[in-house]
């Protein structure tokens, strides 16, 4: 594993990031709303003002450290600024793209609802229309994917555990990298869980100072090197409780479009900096396995998406689809029975090809998250 | 008369040992060319090449000391003190230069640096903790902030990247100033150190002066805004310069240097929306403002709230994780340059920032900030440490002085 950004806020903090970039050259010409916080007072030099970039300055003049909220129609936060101590003047710019009453807030001592002021937004961009229905279908469709992989995890996981528990290295081996499929394939979701996916999936080279070595790569050390260890079968009905834990979000998570777009970016960059470099299975050398898991849950993101891409840019469509097949035809020359070779067994030339497909695939595959928030 | 390398050749031509007259005079500057700046003083209080305005290129080299004889390690350190004097001031290494010897020797100075100007050169040593073993008595000299560096998580170094009994920093405006200075250093060296690994840097990553621009690293963003600046003497004294009392006296006026050689995964990061890269810094990526605010200096603020009170600069930022407001107060002098050694065999550019940094007691200010980004910061995702080097840098080295000759006079 390699932690992710933790997307929590998603498509609302992307939106906003970009919201700011994008409006700086407004704000100068704008002028900034001055903004007077005193511990009974909140006096705003203006009641309103058009769509757009809008940039207050809060002074707090009072005696509490104070805080001050822009707030639209049902107390949504547009923005705010916390923690503004006495005698300081904070700067909160924020992006009101639509017309509408809103309304502003100091709060001295931080707490409360704070001293409220009506604020007018005019002109802007109406309201946009019921969310795109090819998108809720790509992202239903995405859903069910996770569902069924997710069931599929939890499923082989327990039939690992057993075989762990059971004692029998031998088959506990074999079923190490066919477990680990259904995680690959739906890692950037698993990703969103801030603590399971480090409990089920840390390298051990990436512990942190204090952090128990669990989860998968734990116990492929101890089939691979160590041995299985007293404490093997604990870490194994661990395994499978993380397990449980993470399947029963990962059925219930709410994912955007944009998420599947960036998911499948994101399954890439995995093979790229994980997989062939054979980092991720540094004991049991299943790289390979993991390797077609991502692109599996990559091409599956892309799929769902596809009605919504192939309407919007079907020359990017048909470039992903061609690069898709290169890298799997370099992975189906790998393949030995059920599996794969092992990372050890491929030559330096092997391993370049692999990196230049899947470069070749990701620059494409980057671009779709864009078509995708058109 | 003291003649500069150019000026040498330009007045004189090759073959005169004009070097030898110079002597053992006090270096100064031709005043022709960029002016003033070419050459920065080699002695002082303090080392240079740690406040010095960062120039635009480097030669760093970590070095094992070979030999146990004591008498031998301070007689390098003599001649290199020597050579340093005349190289920063752009004059040849030895009495006889690259063409002034005799025709039959090998000659002195290694000569690809004749006709080049001081270019800002600057020559800074540092000391690694493998000095204070048993090979020259030191285990008792050893200052406690010169503790080995923890392993911080996902590090993934590469030993014969690491390490190293003592350090050479060259910093000059041209790039061949910088390796024609180590180059001869390493050559005054043989059969006293050899090189254990070395690392050439470019386009200064940080600026350490408020005259300087903010540089761009090679994820296209301005980088160490928030640096100490040598207009800052309260914050230096308080946070580079190791003041009397912090540990043995040998290393009052010195500081230490940390460096990271950090591989960048450039080609995911550039795959990466500019959103994502700007949530991922915390800074926009044209102007250099913090999220939330309109220009380049303006201050960090970690307490602005957006859509549905997420803060603007995000939990995992790298400059939210890196400040100082969330270190306690801890501050650093970065220093580092731009690297490209070549490719990786997969295709990818073997790329990144050689990070250097001074502090004055790294337990309290690299360590901490270092572990809070390796677990925190989402920046990590892109990049990797592939070597580390941590050296006690002793102070400047006065008139007719050695360097280091606080620990071994």
């Amino acid at each position: 594993m390699r932690t992710y950004p933790i997307v929590v806020t998603g498509l609302s903090a992307l939106l906003v990031l970009s919201a700011c970039s994008s409006a700086q050259d407004d704000t100068a010409t704008a002028g900034p709303i001055t903004v007077d916080a005193t511990d009974t007072t909140c006096s705003v030099s203006a009641t309103g003002a058009g769509a757009g970039t809008l940039t207050f300055e809060v002074t707090n003049k009072g005696t509490k450290v104070t805080e001050f909220y822009l707030y639209a129609e049902g107390d949504r936060i547009m923005g705010e600024v916390e923690n503004i101590a006495p005698g300081l003047t904070r700067k909160l710019i924020v992006e009101v793209p639509e017309a509408g009453t809103y309304q502003t807030a100091c709060k001295p001592d931080m707490s409360g609802a704070g001293i409220r002021g009506d604020f007018t937004v005019s002109g802007g961009a109406s309201r946009q229309a019921d969310p795109d229905t090819k998108l809720a279908d790509a992202t239903r469709t995405y859903a069910t994917y996770v569902a069924n992989q997710s069931d599929a995890l939890l499923t082989e996981t327990r039939v690992f555990a057993d075989a762990v528990k059971s004692g029998d290295v031998g088959d506990a081996q074999a079923r190490y990298a066919p477990t680990r499929v259904y995680y690959e394939r739906i890692e950037p979701v698993a990703e969103k869980f801030g603590d399971l996916d480090p409990a089920i999936d840390v390298r051990e080279a990436d512990l942190e100072e204090g952090q128990e070595f669990t989860g998968f790569h734990r116990v492929e050390k101890d089939l691979w090197v160590t041995g299985l260890r007293p404490d093997s079968a604990a870490i194994a009905d661990r395994l499978v409780a993380d397990v449980t834990a993470l399947v029963t979000q990962a059925k219930a998570i709410e994912l955007s479009a944009l998420d599947l777009a960036n998911g499948a970016k994101e399954l890439l960059d995995e093979v790229a900096t994980g997989k062939i470099t054979g980092e991720e299975e540094t004991f049991s050398h299943t790289d390979l396995w993991d390797f077609q898991a991502n692109l599996d849950g990559s091409e599956a993101a892309v799929q769902a998406l596809r009605p919504v891409l192939q309407e919007r840019d079907p020359a990017l469509v048909s470039q992903v689809d061609t690069e898709f097949r290169n890298v799997r035809a370099l992975l189906d020359a790998q393949r030995v029975g059920d599996g794969f070779r092992y990372y050890t067994e491929l030559t330096e030339d092997q391993i370049r090809e692999f990196a230049a497909a899947v470069d070749a695939l990701s620059e494409p595959l980057s671009r779709t998250a864009e078509v995708t928030s058109r | 008369m003291t003649v500069s390398r150019r000026a040498l050749f330009g007045i004189t031509g090759a073959g005169l040992a004009a070097g030898a007259a110079a002597g053992a005079g006090v270096a100064l500057s031709t005043s022709e060319g960029s002016g003033a700046a070419e050459v920065v003083p080699f002695g002082g209080e303090h080392q240079a090449g740690v406040v010095t305005a960062a120039q635009e290129h480097l030669h760093f080299a970590a070095l094992d000391v070979t030999t146990t004889e004591w008498a031998k390690l301070v007689a390098l350190l003599r001649r290199w003190t020597e050579a340093a004097r005349r190289m920063t001031a752009g004059r040849e290494v030895g009495a006889g230069g690259a063409v002034g010897g005799p025709a039959a020797a090998p000659p002195d100075d290694t000569g690809e640096a004749l006709d080049l100007p001081a270019a800002a050169l600057t020559l800074t040593v540092g000391f690694g903790p493998s000095l204070f073993d048993d090979r020259f008595g030191l285990a008792n000299a050893r200052p406690p902030a010169l503790a080995d560096l923890p392993p911080f998580p996902k590090d993934d170094l590469d030993p014969t990247r690491c390490g190293g009994d003592l350090c050479i920093q060259a910093c000059a405006n041209d790039p061949q100033v910088a390796v024609h200075a180590v180059r001869n250093l390493v050559r005054l060296g043989f059969g006293t150190t050899e090189v254990r690994w070395s690392q050439l840097g470019f386009g200064r990553s940080s600026s350490t002066s408020r005259s300087q621009a903010t540089p761009r690293n090679l994820f296209g963003f301005k980088d160490g805004t928030n640096n100490l600046k040598a207009e800052d003497p309260d914050p230096l004294a308080q946070h580079v310069w190791v003041a009397p009392g912090d540990g043995p006296e040998w290393m009052t006026g010195g500081t230490y240097l940390v460096a990271r050689r950090i591989r960048m995964h450039i080609e995911t990061w550039d795959r990466t929306s500019l959103a994502e890269q700007e949530r991922i810094v915390g800074r926009t990526k044209g102007s250099g403002a913090p999220i939330g605010q309109t220009v380049e200096f303006d201050p960090v603020d970690l307490h602005v709230g957006g859509a549905d009170g997420e803060p603007l600069v995000a939990r995992d930022a790298h400059i939210r994780l890196a400040s100082a407001g969330n270190l306690g107060g801890a501050r650093i002098l970065r220093r580092g340059f731009n690297f490209v050694d070549g490719s990786d065999g997969v295709g990818h550019l073997d790329a990144g920032l050689f990070f250097i940094c001074f502090n004055r007691d790294p337990r309290t200010q690299f360590v901490p900030m270092q572990r809070a980004l390796s677990t925190k910061d989402s920046m990590m995702e892109y990049v990797e440490h592939t070597g580390s080097g941590l050296f006690a840098v002793p102070p400047g080295v006065r008139d007719g002085a050695y360097w280091g000759e606080t620990l071994f006079g």
